[in-house]
């Protein structure tokens, strides 16, 4: 049966790929996943389609569920409902050794006693591969992953970087048709794990083999992921592009999830020509370019990204000042983090409220930066407002 | 200040010389005499190995020591082997029906006076109506030792890392093959650690093996025994000192192994 | 279906074999003592009227059953050796313990302040005597206390005593033969709570005043106080059963619970009595037991 698979697995980019283009299925699809651990719901009738050669990141804070769902499609855990179909099949029930992925694990579960050539020859060997094929298959991967030398080591005479690599050319040996990796960085540091989540990149459009991450890391998601799902108390709060997700988010949660924000909270009063009036608390009313679908509700949220409320000085540039009568809030310089690149603000307006802004450092000495107390104006453009109605 | 620290370290140090000095002085003055020429105990007559020819000339002490080798030899294998597999059960069984009394019945015999289970052990086989003798002995020291075999395998066990065994998995190994191909591999230091346990406890044993053996059938500490209940002599020390020698190989060689084992697999192995 | 179920069922299967074992060679014989003891001495071989005989069924157990009796429980109230021999399990229990904590806790505190590399050493050393039999050990033991032992001689040369002290057949040998034979019981759990400990809450402690002394009062003890407790409890309950060390360097005059077992089988051939006095014993063991799984059960959530 594992053999089977695995050869089928050998063939899958050709053949498969021409079928599902024809039916037009994605390779894995999730359908109404849920598991439960004794009262504790995981994962909650969770949908998700991903398609072929896609490297798609799932993001969430910790016990959010994102590691139960990448242990489901490994075959670790079984959904207690829905159904979990790769190319078409469902693989809910199927045990974890007859399944054509491979998992890449969070502490790389290395087998110590097993040299580097060994545990990548592993998974060949259990698939019944012939001798002179593994050899050569192995060869290819400690070469694909750059270990060549090493292949005699006992995974404790490596470098975590390296340990890395074979967890990698171990779960890539058998050519599965999903590669599931469980915050396969986190062990690493960060220098280290900037280059290696470039070279991951660079490996799975290389295969063009479909890859699943799991990670707490919002920047290793936006950097790699070609698709995130942000999920929050098991059930996927968005799907989206990283931009999209950024730029766009569709809740509260996920605009304050996924990097830093200011929001505020208020009523529509009006809509005109594709504009939206929101009467707010904490800064008045501030008008916010009206989202493609409707707005429902009365009461909203509008987010705004610190970087996208600009400063500027009072009295300065009167010209400009009609143009920005929309969105322009007076108020002093709380506090100023310098932080290299950029230099993030706390405005405390007039009328009490804190805002949030980041500024490029685009010039090495310090001209347009503004001081302690400084009054200055915050202002943002409408279409930088995104007006969230949960 | 600087000085009542040091005097607390002169203290500590004192009484751990002197704890380790009360630990193995005895023995050493018992392998010193063992060497002693003369016939009486406690005057040095100068070093002389007559003493181990007199225990290699004595048959019957000789044919205990072969006994209480067999037995030991014997139900430290089945210990070693019935104690693993209760240890699986134990360790990945997860819940079942009985496990409490299971792991009750391994957990008591460590705690039980040893009188208390050398004489159930004995109605059992008068009941049985079995001939007592080497068997019997052998059956009631793996009784005992398989539940020290447990505790040992069982602790490796629960602290192996369980993505082992799913990464193995992962790769195509049924669970069967994965805890052959995988789990047994990085235990087998604690088997062997149990085993070497196991055959120290049953050459060591005196009264469980006074209660289940038979006539004609003494192990050697029983005959040691019923030696020193007469009094000392010179031949008891010899037998003693060779005695430490084997229980010391085979401390060294285990840890050996241990060490071979963990430069090819996992670094932390105690012994 | 989780990894951990999938394990489960080959796991269960392997325990098979050695639930049967158990069943038959540890949880048959206590229900055969237990039977015994509640029946009555007989001079037959085996010296005991029989038990119920499994081919006769149920009305040959009933009436089995019926002839059971407390007879020798009764006797154990009532007649003053077993009491005598209860008690006296019960204080040479309670001494060593005393000694060896006395003794042990200096020697873990010691180890425990040693250099990181000396204390794995430190600790093999006090295991390794463990593993050489302890009847030798209890024989080294003979050898030096003896009439004219290393003991006698080194006092006599020091001119401590004039004549030979009889030191074999006395409490204070069977006290040495004790704490030597159960020292590393004793050092191993403490150094275990001392050598985990934090130094910094030391000097902490001194650092807000506390001289060492006050410092070690107020801070190390209270702290290894698990390990003073697993450390009693690993020595009470074995040491209560003792019975070899008694009857090698003890004399004869007072028996500990264990040799009155021993003597009543072996000797007296009493089998339903030597029955009653192991449940007696067990019944004696139960309250420390039941600490010692509680103290262990709050050592690993406590760890946690």
């Amino acid at each position: 049966m594992a053999e089977e698979l695995a050869k089928t697995a050998n063939h899958s980019t050709t053949e498969d790929t021409a079928l599902r283009r024809a039916t037009d299925m994605p390779l894995l699809r999730i359908e109404g996943v849920t598991k439960r651990f004794g009262n504790f719901t995981a994962v909650n009738a969770l949908s998700l389609d991903v398609r072929a050669g896609e490297f798609f990141a799932l993001l969430g804070p910790s016990g959010c569920g994102k590691t139960t769902l990448l242990r489901m499609l490994a075959g670790f855990e079984t959904p207690d409902e829905g159904r979990v179909l790769l190319a078409g099949r469902d693989i809910a029930q199927v045990m974890p050794h007859e399944r054509p992925v491979n998992m890449m694990f969070q502490n790389y579960a290395l087998f110590p006693h097993l040299s580097v050539r060994d545990n990548i020859a592993f998974g060949l060997r259990r698939a019944g591969m012939a001798r002179g094929e593994i050899a050569t298959r192995v060869a290819e991967m400690v070469a694909l992953v750059k270990l060549e030398g090493l292949e005699k080591r006992k995974p404790d005479q490596l470098s975590g970087g390296q340990r890395q690599r074979v967890a990698l050319a171990r779960s890539l040996a058998r050519r599965p048709q999903v590669l599931l990796l469980d915050e396969p960085l986190a062990a690493l540091d960060k220098k280290l794990r900037e280059s290696t989540q470039a070279e991951l990149m660079e490996l799975q459009r290389r295969l063009g083999m479909t890859f699943i991450i799991v990670t707490h890391d919002q920047e290793e998601a936006m950097t790699m992921a070609s698709r995130i799902g942000v999920m929050d108390a098991g059930r996927l709060a968005q799907v989206a592009t990283p931009r999209d997700l950024y730029e766009a988010p569709a809740s509260r949660w996920v605009a304050e999830f996924v990097g830093d924000v200011n929001l505020f909270e208020g009523q529509v009063i009006s809509r005109e020509q594709g504009r939206l009036k929101v009467t707010t608390r904490e800064a008045g009313i501030i008008t916010v370019a009206e989202p493609h679908q409707p707005v429902t509700k009365e009461i909203v949220t509008v987010a705004i990204r610190p970087e996208k409320i600009k400063l500027s000085r009072r009295g300065l540039a009167s010209a400009v000042d009609a143009l920005q009568a929309i969105n322009r809030f007076e108020g002093e310089v709380a506090e100023i983090n310098y932080l290299g690149g950029l230099t993030a603000y706390r405005i405390r307006l007039d009328n009490g409220a804190v805002v949030r802004s980041v500024m490029a450092n685009t010039a090495r000495l310090d001209v347009d930066g503004y001081g302690s107390s400084e009054r200055v104006a915050a202002w943002f453009a409408p279409d930088d407002g995104v007006v969230l109605e949960q | 200040m600087a000085r009542t620290v040091n005097r607390l370290s002169r203290f500590n140090m004192t009484a751990l010389a002197l704890g380790l000095a009360f630990l193995y002085l005895p023995i050493v003055i018992l392998v010193i005499f063992s060497f002693n020429a003369s016939r009486l105990v406690n005057v040095w007559g100068g070093w002389s190995l007559r003493w181990y020819i007199e225990f290699f000339n004595d048959r019957a002490m000789l044919q205990a020591a072969w006994m209480s080798l067999r037995v030991a030899a014997v139900s430290a294998t089945l210990a070693t082997l019935l104690g693993t597999l209760a240890a699986i059960g134990l360790a990945r069984g997860e819940r079942f029906a009985g496990r409490a009394l299971f792991s009750g019945m391994l957990y008591s015999p460590l705690v039980m006076p040893e009188v208390i289970s050398g004489l159930s052990l004995l109605l059992l086989f008068v009941a049985l109506n079995a001939e007592r003798g080497f068997w019997t002995v052998t059956i009631a020291h793996t009784t005992l030792t398989m539940c020290f075999v447990t505790v040992v395998v069982q602790s490796r066990l629960t602290s192996l890392d369980r993505s082992l065994e799913e990464a193995a998995m992962d790769l195509g190994c049924n669970p069967v093959k994965a805890f052959l191909m995988v789990t047994l591999p990085l235990i087998i230091p604690a088997i062997v650690a149990a085993w070497m346990l196991a055959f120290t406890l049953s050459l060591d044993d005196l009264v469980i093996a006074s209660f289940t053996t038979g006539p004609g059938s003494a192990t050697l500490p029983i005959r040691i025994y019923s030696e020193v209940r007469l009094g000392v002599k010179p031949e008891i020390n010899a037998i003693c000192t060779l005695f430490i020698a084997l229980i010391t190989v085979l401390i060294v060689l285990a840890s050996f192994a241990s060490k071979l084992s963990s430069s090819q697999g996992e670094s932390a192995a105690p012994l | 279906m989780s990894t951990r179920r999938i394990f489960a069922r080959p796991a269960r299967y392997a325990a098979i074999a050695p639930y049967l074992w158990m069943a038959l060679f540890f949880l048959v014989p206590f229900g055969i003592v237990v039977k015994i003891s509640l029946s009555q001495t007989a001079i037959a071989q085996p010296p005991y009227t029989p038990v119920f005989e499994l081919g006769e069924g149920w009305e040959a157990f009933k009436a089995a059953f019926e002839q059971l009796s407390l007879d020798n429980f009764r006797l154990l109230v009532s007649d003053n050796l077993y009491i005598l021999s209860y008690l006296r399990s019960l204080v040479v229990a309670v001494t060593s313990t005393l000694i060896l904590l006395v003794i042990g806790y200096p020697i873990a505190y010691g180890m425990a302040r040693l250099p990181q590399r000396w204390q794995g050493i430190a600790m093999i050393l006090v295991i390794v005597p463990f593993w050489t039999s302890f009847l030798i050990r209890i024989y080294a033991w003979i050898n030096i206390l003896q009439h004219d032992g290393l003991l006698n001689r080194i006092l006599l040369a020091l001119h401590l005593v004039s004549e030979p002290v009889a030191w074999l057949s006395t409490d204070t040998a069977m006290y040495i033969g004790i704490v030597y034979s159960y020292l590393p019981f004793m050092i191993l759990p403490l150094y275990a709570t001392l050598a985990k400990m934090d130094r910094a809450l030391l000097e902490a402690a001194e650092d807000l005043g506390a001289s060492p002394l006050k410092a070690f009062w107020l801070v190390t003890f209270p702290l290894s106080l698990p390990g003073v407790g697993a450390g009693i409890l690993l020595c009470f309950i074995p040491i209560v059963g003792e019975f070899v060390i008694p009857d090698l360097l003890a004399g004869s005059n007072s028996l500990m619970i264990g040799q009155t077992l021993w003597l009543e089988f072996f000797t007296n051939k009493d089998w339903p009595v030597a029955s009653a006095v192991a449940i007696a014993l067990l019944v004696l063991l139960v309250p420390p037991l039941v600490l010692y799984d509680r103290l262990q059960r709050r050592q690993v959530e406590g760890g946690r």
